[in-house]
């Protein structure tokens, strides 16, 4: 049985469509349950459903074996985790965004962010001065109030952006979901995992 | 900032309380009993060294270091680990000792913490060191002692994945001719990002071959079959480092632990020092890595004596975390006398103390409430005088 951290929503209805071709026999009303962990005996699965930023925790403590978090997510958490595929699912990227025409601030610049460590990390490859603000989500307020000069967010259709008069400036980097694995696990349950990794491997 | 509360510790820093102390006690005792059996000497280096020398050759990361400053303002670090003091003290005062050494320790290592999160900064770490053989005999003999330790402690469903620093380097340098892809390659090896490693080799435009050698380094994992195929994708030159690391596995075989054992050659270590094989040790239901190791050719060198050298370390922490509750009982017993019984308790006591039990020895009147004291132990003998004539003390 492999433990499986999922984050709840989209992605894991996308992520169970691969599983599933992959040929994992998942039933198919499987994401309507608002259980936090599912399991599947025939398909020797559990998934555990958890903030999409939590997932890379789960799995580099080892209560999940596997997950499937988004790029953001792992450049935000650094965990220490093996990142063995991308699954091309839930792409996006992550961009600067702000008020078209409006220049930096001169004092100090800020940029809101809910990737604090991703954004702090750009700026100073930059060589650019700026205060990071952490925010936990619509980020898109921020420079429409006057809290921050430019966001940086996840933009994948750009609607939210333009519904709220923002324009995107720089894109920082591309964004698609990731399979994960505990180290130990890695080892442990080689062959069950190298064996998820090469199904998946055929349908990406 | 505001001060810390009396209670505080500074982060990543732990108590042990009494169960949990005896209980690593145990394992320790099991632990270095077993080493000493295989020949290796315990030795203690101490716990401040000097930034440039310890503190740079050790190669965990500068901002990892604990750093502090002496009277006359030299830098120091507390250990961050003990195989760069043990590389020092070999080429200094056991300069005469003639090689191969087996060498031992059991100290605590400290490393700043980058991330919240309960990892601790102060990490318990038992490990050996044998200096001066370069035989995958002495590889063979480490992997193989490492494994009977987390045996002999009950951790019999382990794994330990072998990697090798050389095979790697080889192919690198064979393959790309810019030393930024080679150390960008490295990074994404040892941060386990096949997916950003994978993406890179596709963008560097290589011949079809060399990206094939590249990309399936990433496979090359499992039993001795793997050895063939790494000889395939492998450089010209690494062919001998094949063949040790064949013998190695032949080794291995003769211990009886060779299933227990898997390769990955795409394997990197923190460690820089590294130069040969390395390898992490593994356990089920355990998330961490319990103990790891590898060989280093060029430490002792830069304290002034050439030797090369293999070792590891078993993080006491991990190990605690890892086994199964002990369900450790208290074992002591206690006696509870009244003053004018305070010889016969006594000898009592020797008597239970020299039958190898451990024996409070309690007199009435300093306890404050009987039951709740007498609760922890595992008998109680009372020798009461029911008189209670007060004697003073």
């Amino acid at each position: 049985m492999l433990t499986i951290a999922m984050p709840k929503g989209r992605i894991f209805e996308e992520a169970l469509q691969l599983l599933r071709a992959a040929g994992f026999p998942l039933p198919l009303e499987f994401a309507q349950s608002r259980k936090l962990i599912l399991t599947s005996e025939e398909a020797q699965l559990t998934f555990i459903l958890a903030k999409p930023m939590d997932v890379p925790t789960y799995v580099e403590h080892g209560v999940c074996d596997v997950g499937i978090a988004g790029k953001d997510v792992l450049l935000e958490e650094q965990k220490d985790v093996y990142e063995v595929l991308d699954l091309k699912i839930s792409a996006c990227h992550l961009a600067v965004a702000g008020i078209s025409g409006q220049t930096l601030d001169v004092v100090t610049p800020k940029i809101a962010t809910k990737y604090p460590k991703v954004a702090a990390a750009y700026y100073r490859d930059k060589g650019e001065q700026v205060e990071i603000i952490k925010l936990n989500g619509s980020i898109e307020l921020a420079p429409l109030i006057g809290l921050a000069d430019r966001i940086v967010d996840i933009v994948s259709t750009g609607r939210t952006l333009q519904e709220n008069g923002l324009v995107e400036f720089e894109k920082v980097s591309e964004i698609t979901s990731r399979m994960i694995v505990n180290r130990a696990s890695y080892y442990m349950k080689g062959p069950k995992i190298q064996e998820m990794v090469e199904r998946l491997k055929e349908i990406v | 900032m505001t001060k810390p509360l009396m209670f505080e510790k500074p982060v990543g820093m732990r108590d042990t309380l009494p169960p949990l102390y005896d209980a690593k006690h145990n394992i320790r005792s099991v632990l270095m009993n077993s080493i000493v059996q295989w020949g290796y000497s315990f030795l203690q280096t101490p716990a401040l060294e000097y930034y440039d020398t310890v503190g740079v050759t050790s190669s965990i990361a500068d901002h990892q270091l604990f750093k502090l400053l002496d009277a006359e303002g030299q830098t120091l670090v507390l250990r961050p680990d003990v195989t760069a003091p043990i590389a020092r003290v070999v080429s200094s005062i056991m300069k005469k000792e003639p090689f191969p050494l087996r060498l031992a320790y059991d100290s605590p290592v400290y490393r700043s913490l980058q991330k919240e999160g309960g990892r601790p900064a102060e990490f318990e770490q038992m490990g050996v060191e044998l200096i001066g053989d370069k035989t995958s005999s002495a590889d063979a003999e480490i992997v193989a002692l490492m494994i009977a330790l987390l045996e002999e402690i009950g951790l019999r469903d382990c794994k330990i994945a072998i990697g090798h620093v050389g095979f790697v380097d080889a192919l690198f340098t064979d393959i790309l001719s810019k030393e930024e892809d080679v150390d960008l390659l490295l990074r994404y090896l040892y941060e386990k990002n096949y997916v950003g490693y994978t993406h890179h080799v596709k963008n560097l435009s290589l011949s079809a071959q060399n990206e094939q050698r590249l990309l399936a380094l990433l496979e090359l994992k499992g039993g001795k079959e793997t050895l063939k195929k790494a000889q395939a994708i492998g450089a010209q030159n690494s062919s001998p480092l094949l063949a040790e690391i064949d013998h190695l596995f032949d080794v291995l075989n003769m211990y009886g632990v060779q299933e227990k054992v898997s390769f990955d050659f795409s394997l990197r270590s923190h460690m820089s020092y590294y130069t040969g094989i390395i390898f992490e040790g593994y356990t089920a239901n355990y998330g961490f890595p319990l103990c790891r190791g590898g060989r280093y050719d060029h430490l002792l060198q830069t304290f002034g004596r050439v030797a090369k050298a293999i070792g590891f370390a078993l993080s006491i922490d991990d190990v605690m975390e890892a086994l199964p509750p002990s369900g450790i009982q208290n074992k002591q017993e206690c006696i509870i006398y009244s003053p004018s019984l305070r010889r016969e308790a006594y000898e009592k006591a020797q008597a239970l103390r020299r039958n190898g039990c451990a024996v409070v020895l309690q007199d009435v009147r300093g306890i404050d409430e009987m039951d709740h004291f007498t609760r922890r132990f595992s008998s109680v003998t009372y020798m009461l005088d029911t008189h209670q004539e007060g004697e003073s003390c």
